[in-house]
Formats: C-alpha cells, structure tokens, sequence
C-alpha cells in the first residue's frame, strides 16, 4: 500500500457509521448475534462500520466478545 | 448516522434465572445470585485488564486494584438497571458489557498519571508513524502529509484542530482526551469524522487524492 491509500484508508468515513453511543448500546447484541455464529455486520452495518473505524468502541468489542467465547464449550 | 434492526426476543433460561434470583424477595436467593455475578464480572474483569495491559502505563498489582473497582461499580450499576434490561441479549452478555466499559473507562483515567505525551504537543513529525507509513514511504509522502497539515490549520475550526491534533498526530487515546476535556467519547470521535471528511474533501479538490466512490465520503 503506497502513502496516498494508507491516507485514503485514513480519511475515508463511512455514511452508516452509528458513532460511539449507539453501538456501545448494541453492543451486547451485535457481540451475541456472533456468538451465536450469526451475521451481525448483515444485521446491523451501521455498527459493523463504527466498529471497525473507532479504535476504543472496536477494543470494548474485542474485550466483550472474548469474555463471552471465553465461556462458551469448546467445539 | 443511523441505527436499524434493534429487536426484543423472549428470555432464555438463564436469563430468567438471573432476573428471578437477582430480584427475589428471598434475601439469601438474592445474595447469593449476587455473589455469583460479583464473582463472574471480577474474573471477566481481571482478563480484561490484562489483555488490555500492553495499551496502559497500569501494571501490576494497580492493574488488579482496577480491574475490582471495575468489576464493584459494574455490579451496582446492574443492579440499578435491572429494569431496564429488554432480553435483547442474553443476560449475561448485557451484565459484561457493564463491567467492560468500566475497565475501558478507568484506564482511559489512569493514562494523565503519566502520559507519554502532553496535550497540545502537536508533534507534526509523528505523523507519518501515526498513520502507519512505512519509513521508506517518508519522503514520498512529505507533500501530501504538508497538505494535510495546511487543511488542518486553515480549514478546520479550533476546537477540531485542537481535538485532531490531540488525537491523530499526538496519538492521546480517544477515551484519555475525553476524560481529559469532560466530554463523552462520541463528542471526541464526531469532530474526528467530521474533520477526516474535511480534510479528504480539500485533498480531493487539491488534486492530491482522487473522488471517493458512491457510498463514502
């Protein structure tokens, strides 16, 4: 990747972007819907995009999903 | 920004054994749930901080100290709110969500103890490391990272500038500078959004980037 697509990736903004309050209130949804080995991203892209975009919501989404699996049997 | 899909399901098993216990007139029944839970979002709580640890200037025994803190401020906050649980996830998973947010919060807390940079250092030359340059595409992107640092001082207002600074080229953790400045993370990462959108419009106008496609700005 050259200097302008790493600054491209940097700049581009997502128009479905939920922002941090509404996906931190789905969060325990959008995290059980891909426990339960469904497409939560299909369901809810307005939070997928966030979540990919803001580093702090897209950690507490990493922290609540490894604590969920974490207790889930192992296959 | 819109939001859409949000449903109400009906409980599972173990969600209403949770709501049942943790609301029983039994106050042995009662405490005895709350123990459980206490001891459920402690253990969730001390994995957490430490898969976070390599992110925070916390460690050690201080790391623990947060990670109960986290998980006794979670337990009263699910406590208060058990009304307001709708069943549109499993019990549990709405009870983590509390302790999770809590150890985000208070090590977005401890990071002005001793934070490796002060606000309003703007140290321009990070930037292309912030970003994720490669060092040998340095040099290549000096013209456009001057362009980007001329939209920055002309076109975007103080209070962007000061938070754009703060987070993209100083690299303060978003949730840091909301502790740091009073204000709700979501405040921070709008004037992010906005001000990412400002600048790639004047670098598209400028020549120095192409037109986004349909569905991006």
């Amino acid at each position: 990747m050259n200097e302008r697509e790493t600054l491209e990736r940097f700049l581009r903004t997502d128009p479905r972007d939920v922002g941090c309050s509404e996906a931190v209130a789905m969060l325990h949804v959008y995290v059980d819907l891909i426990a339960a080995g469904q497409n939560a991203a299909d369901r809810y892209p307005g939070v997928a995009a966030h979540l990919a975009a803001c580093g702090p919501c897209g950690d507490d989404f990493a922290g609540l999903l490894a604590a969920v699996t974490s207790e889930q049997p192992e296959t | 920004m819109q939001l859409a899909g949000s449903s109400t399901r009906e409980l599972d098993e173990e969600s209403a054994s949770w709501l049942r216990r943790l609301v029983s007139a039994a106050s042995a029944e009662r405490q005895v749930a709350e123990r459980e839970l206490h001891d459920r979002l402690l253990r969730i709580a001390l994995a957490e901080v430490r898969r976070r640890s390599a992110s925070t200037p916390v460690t050690g025994p201080e790391l623990d100290d947060v990670a109960h803190q986290a998980a006794s401020d979670a337990m009263l906050a699910i406590l208060a709110k058990l009304a307001e649980f709708r069943g549109e996830s499993r019990f549990i998973t709405w009870a983590y969500r509390f302790v999770i947010l809590e150890v985000s919060s208070k090590l977005g807390r401890h990071y002005w103890r001793n934070p490796p940079v002060a606000l309003d250092a703007a140290q321009w030359e990070r930037l292309p490391d912030r970003l994720g340059l490669d060092p040998h595409q340095y040099a290549e992107a000096a013209g456009i990272l001057a362009e980007v640092r001329h939209v920055v001082d002309t076109e975007l207002t103080d209070h962007q500038r000061r938070i754009f600074i703060a987070i993209v080229v100083d690299g303060i953790p978003l949730n840091a500078l909301a502790e740091k400045l009073d204000l709700q993370r979501n405040a921070i990462y709008k004037v992010i959004f906005d001000a990412r959108r400002k600048i790639r419009r004047a670098l598209v106008a400028n020549g120095y980037l192409d037109e986004p496609e349909a569905g991006q700005r």
